[in-house]
């Protein structure tokens, strides 16, 4: 592969995983408050074709966000509501919601169907653009791909470096501890689980105002359980998670080129791929067996293999709040 | 005196099932009508789409038989406390076993016993891929869940190589499936339509299995212990390894003979979505019926008809979607979830 090529192909990549980003910082953000939002599938696909229509309505790329945003947000305040005050089974109600709002963009969708419509406009950044490779490759698409740069740092900056971070990752760990402390548990697990979803939302809208630039029936089939699985792959830690998501990119934008390679492969096959070979790596590295191949392992070794390929979920994720 | 709160919970219980059933069927209301249609012209639609004429009154029962088996399995692994969402391939590798036996033996054998052997491949490929989720879950400590996922993805990866690889049709591959079998290797049906007896006949033994072993053995009763505390039940000498791989073995039988019929009864050929959804609706049936078996035949039928009734309805109502039957299902049983809870939460509150 030539130098070119292998640009080409990151280039891609980042552009594809955009959209992910969004899905996995939200995810991460709910999960790490406690609330598995497993409604991701359907909630990306209802809200690529909810910005779709409002910003096709109001001609504003922007409010076709907002509005994708809020209705996130509203399917979030359902599992929320499930999940938080009815203690009901999060997995359930996320599952069920998962299958209900992908049906129901097709079903509200009928008149938008691969119709042109605004997209988000190109904007290279002044000066940074014209870096050498760098400016290319990160500098010189839109907004969108910019602010899930900073979306990414913010978000790291927010978990490990503030007061609020800290109480946001307490609350997934030992509610009953935070709440001793004074954290009202209940309160910002509904508001963390709304952030998360809202920012599903956009992950929607990034999908039909700028990666794909239109709607049509199931447009983006697959990308929330992805988005699922790359949350446990990048160990709830929101760099890892959107590493994870640039990944699946990359093997995606890959995928694409290897259908010139390999002729005998089917396209079809190589669409698919990508989403196997992540759920496979996941399973790999997490499965108990890893533990099992590195008992010969130096202690150092092992300790810090484990560490990077895996990291526990917040312990008290899945289960309802129930006061000491 | 402990007949009361009993009598008042289950009294809580019915309002609020009713309750649900009625918010449900507003807001589906209320969708058609932002449509733009009349819900009593798509009511009816849906019935005569359903049960107007007996070749779609067969395709009802066609559906039904697959959706049956995948929901009598999944009673085992929700009972078990597990969320297989691999069940979708598990039977998609029952088809793909179906199909691989029948291009292998379909030519030199008589046809019936040709079927039997691709029903029993059916089986044995989707008992080994619920056994490898069953695997990675109670050996490797991978959540179920997403092991499911992607051996679903895996399935269907497989599946769509086939069909436009190895197994393509002469001359151009299509998303149609493969080369249909000949008519010998079809199941029999009856009269002109296309419900198999075969087909109605393995469903519904599938299903009075699962009841039975549910409600009268002690293989029942330990699976529910697992799934309830699979620690406690462990302590108690009941093995939580042994019973979870039961029932992820005994799903995956249920789900590949789905698989299998969906080749041998309804389609005659493999296509890169065999297993049409029916495995995740086959997840919304049970949780419908809250995980009692006795409940999946009405549901199971009900949604099979949704199914089919909504196959036309973009052909007589411009405006609405054929998807319109997933959001019947999925607003009744998230209805019923929520009911199920605000229940819950009264009862608990008030005693």
């Amino acid at each position: 592969m030539s130098g070119e090529q292998i640009l080409v192909v990151l280039a891609t990549a980042i552009a594809s995983a955009t959209p992910l980003v969004f899905a996995v910082i939200g995810e991460t953000l709910s999960e790490r408050a406690g609330v598995i939002n497993l409604s991701a599938e359907g909630t990306i696909m209802f809200c690529a074709m909810v910005g779709f229509a409002a910003a096709l309505a109001s001609g504003s790329v922007w409010l076709g966000f907002l509005a994708a945003a809020a209705v996130g947000a509203l399917i979030a305040l359902i599992v929320a509501f499930n999940a938080i005050t009815l203690r009901q089974s999060q997995i359930a109600v996320g599952f069920v919601l998962a299958l209900l709002f992908s049906d129901l963009s097709s079903f509200l969708g009928v008149p938008i169907v691969r119709i042109p419509g605004p997209t988000v406009p190109a904007m290279p950044l002044p000066l940074l653009s014209e870096l050498p490779i760098v400016g290319r490759l990160l500098f010189s698409s839109d907004v969108v791909v910019y602010a899930s740069y900073v979306l990414i740092a913010i978000t790291w900056l927010f978990f490990y470096r503030t007061r609020a971070g800290l109480m946001l990752r307490a609350i997934g760990e030992q509610p009953n501890a935070a709440f001793a402390r004074g954290a009202d548990v209940i309160r910002l697990r509904y508001l963390y689980t709304l952030i998360g979803g809202a920012l599903m939302g956009i992950a929607g809208a990034a999908f039909s105002l700028d990666f794909k630039a239109g709607w049509s029936f199931r447009h983006t089939g697959g990308y929330g359980w992805i988005a699922l699985a790359i949350v446990i792959f990048g160990g709830w830690n929101p760099l890892r998670a959107a590493f994870g998501a640039y990944l699946f990119g990359v093997l995606q934008s890959l995928a694409s080129v290897a259908q010139d390679q390999f002729q005998g492969v089917p396209t079809q096959v190589l669409n698919v791929a990508p989403f196997a070979l992540m759920i496979l790596f996941l399973v790999l590295t997490s499965a108990g067996w890893l533990d099992r191949l590195l008992v010969r392992a130096p202690a150092s070794v092992r300790r810090r293999v484990l560490q990077t390929l895996r990291t526990a979920p917040p312990a008290a994720l899945g289960k309802p709040f129930v006061q000491d | 005196m402990a007949a009361i709160p009993a009598l008042r919970e289950s009294a809580f219980a019915t309002a609020h099932r009713v309750g649900a059933l009625v918010a449900a069927l507003v807001l589906l209301v209320a969708l058609v009508l932002l449509v733009g249609e009349s819900p009593l012209a798509v009511f009816g639609a849906l019935l005569n789409g359903a049960f107007g004429t007996w070749d779609q009154v067969g395709r009802v029962v066609n559906t039904l038989t697959v959706l049956l088996l995948c929901s009598a399995g999944l009673v085992f692994t929700f009972n078990a406390g597990l969320y297989n969402l691999g069940v979708e391939g598990q039977v998609t590798v029952g088809a793909i076993a179906t199909t691989f036996v029948l291009r292998l033996v379909g030519e030199m054998l008589p046809g019936p016993l040709a079927i039997t052997l691709s029903l029993v491949a059916g089986a044995l490929g989707g008992v080994s891929w619920g056994l490898v989720a069953g695997a990675l879950k109670v050996y490797g400590r991978v959540s179920e869940i997403f092991a499911g996922l992607g051996l679903n993805f895996i399935a269907q990866g497989a599946a769509i190589y086939l069909v436009f690889g190895p197994w393509k049709r002469p001359g151009v591959a299509s998303t149609s499936g493969t080369e249909p079998f000949g008519e010998h290797l079809w199941l029999g049906t009856f009269g002109r339509t296309e419900a198999t007896p075969v087909g109605v006949a393995l469903a519904l033994i599938g299903l009075l299995f699962t009841i039975l072993i549910m409600q009268r053995t002690y293989f029942g009763l330990r699976l529910r212990a697992v799934g309830h505390n699979p620690r406690a039940a462990d302590i108690l000498g009941v093995s939580s390894a042994r019973h979870l791989l039961s029932a992820f073995a005994l799903c995956g039988v249920f789900a590949g003979v789905a698989g299998a019929l969906q080749v041998v009864g309804n389609y005659h050929r493999l296509t890169p979505t065999i297993s049409g959804g029916l495995g995740f609706l086959g997840l919304l049936v049970v949780m419908l019926a809250g995980f009692n078996a006795l409940f999946v035949l009405p549901i199971a039928f009900f949604f099979s008809a949704l199914n089919v009734g909504s196959l036309q309805l973009p052909l007589v109502l411009q405006r609405v979607d054929s998807s319109l039957s997933g959001v019947i299902q999925g607003v009744l049983v998230l209805a019923a979830l929520m009911g199920r809870g605000l229940a819950q939460r009264r009862a608990g509150g008030s005693a």
